[in-house]
């Protein structure tokens, strides 16, 4: 692999325009913080963030929710990085109820194996997490297990995204973890330059510059960076399992409208595993009160420090936007490193 | 979120599990995703393998692991 100084050289020498490019993965933008990747880039060459954090997407709803099933009795089971995200009367953390975080969901059936108590799995994570979610339902859980499904999908907010304009992208770095499993053939419907882009900081210039040389070249095509890790078709088992347990569905992302086929509900075959039948949920809407801009922040057209609350109001300590709770949360990344661009 | 570390696996048992090593720490992880055999370098995201990698860009990225996590311990 070419050694980051060589491409940034290239990077100066080939990009001939001002552009953007946005990474739809909160992991690129922990890569690209840590490394304070954006001060050795050339000036017109700007990387914004989109919606690649899950935990920053679920909406307000889906945590209060869960708060829901916390006063059913339930015993809730979730990755750490939900605790804190604040819902209309608390955080999952703050509530008081039985709350274990887990390393994924074949531990939270553990739980559920040991107690007669009802345990449900905060089901969280894009096409990545999907499939481990898939592979432990069809070993059919015990009866007093289920899912909350908060699973989102990511092209169908790339298609909004590049409808509605808003942000000007003129390329994406897409998510390699993501594409591990998905392949890339999904997004090569998308007219815009693409490339798929691995995690360490060279493998993030590489992809850079390969977009670069698209926009220069008037081409839009999906090629691929992260070759130790993605094929074109992805993980085809994994991705197999995932449509046999799960069915596209409507929803809303945090900062987003509804975005049709973006969500992922569990088939009628499997709708016992289903907490929000089975406990009769209400996913409500919550309007946004508060000065936060994190909504702007997981669009792309704005920056953590564009916020007036960043920083003084809202820390990792204290959140009030999910961009701040996550470790994949652009705020507490800004937070942790200081970028100022 | 989509996090996922290189490990190699040291043994598989009954039920689709394996025993991987991510360099200085070894676990169960779960196999049910993908088809490997003892030797072979997966990557792991939250408890479970997602897909097999070669076994010389595994190591190469363990290794960059490895300096990311001591300079945040710094």
């Amino acid at each position: 692999m070419p050694r980051g100084n060589e491409i940034i050289a290239a990077l100066n020498e080939t990009l001939d325009r001002s552009i953007t490019v946005m990474h739809i993965c909160g992991t690129h933008e922990a890569s690209i913080s840590r490394s304070g990747l954006r001060s050795v880039l050339p000036s017109g060459l700007k990387i914004v963030m989109g919606p690649g954090c899950p935990v920053c997407i679920t909406p307000q709803g889906e945590i209060d929710a869960t708060l829901d099933l916390v006063d059913k009795g339930c015993i809730i089971a979730t990755y750490g990085d939900l605790l804190r995200v604040p819902g209309s009367r608390g955080s999952i953390e703050s509530c008081g109820g039985d709350v274990r975080v887990v390393q994924g969901i074949h531990k939270a059936v553990e739980i559920a194996e040991k107690t007669d108590k009802e345990v449900v799995f905060i089901s969280v994570g894009f096409e990545t997490t999907a499939p481990t979610v898939a592979a432990t339902i069809v070993l059919e859980p015990p009866e007093n297990f289920s899912i909350l499904s908060c699973h989102r999908l990511v092209p169908p907010a790339m298609k909004w995204l590049l409808e509605q304009g808003e942000a000007k992208l003129d390329g994406f770095l897409l998510p390699g973890h993501v594409c591990v499993v998905d392949g890339y053939e999904g997004y090569e419907a998308f007219p815009v330059p693409q490339v798929v882009a691995g995690f360490e900081p060279e493998d993030i210039l590489l992809a850079l510059l390969m977009i670069v040389r698209q926009v220069k070249d008037g081409r839009h095509e999906v090629e691929n960076a992260y070759p130790r890790a993605v094929c074109r078709e992805g993980n085809v088992t994994a991705k197999e399992l995932m449509y046999r347990v799960f069915e596209p569905c409507d929803v809303e992302w945090r900062g987003f409208p509804v975005i049709p086929d973006s969500g992922l509900k569990l088939r009628p075959e499997y709708a016992r595993y289903d907490a929000q039948k089975k406990f009769d949920l209400e996913i409500r809407h919550v309007d946004k009160h508060s000065a936060c801009i994190c909504d702007r922040v997981l669009r792309g057209i704005a920056s953590p420090t564009d916020c007036k609350l960043f920083g003084k109001v809202c820390t990792p300590r204290k959140p009030v936007g999910p961009c701040m709770v996550s470790h994949e949360g652009a705020c507490k990344i800004w937070h942790l490193y200081q970028r100022e661009r | 979120m989509c996090i996922a570390v290189p490990a190699e696996v040291l043994e598989i048992k009954e039920g689709n599990i394996g025993v991987v090593d991510y360099g200085d720490l070894q676990q169960e992880v779960r196999l049910d995703l993908v088809d490997v055999r003892v030797g072979e370098f997966v990557l792991v995201h939250v408890g479970f393998a997602i897909q097999k990698l070669s076994r010389e860009e595994a190591l190469q990225t363990r290794e960059i692991f490895r300096q990311v996590y001591a300079a945040m311990e710094e």
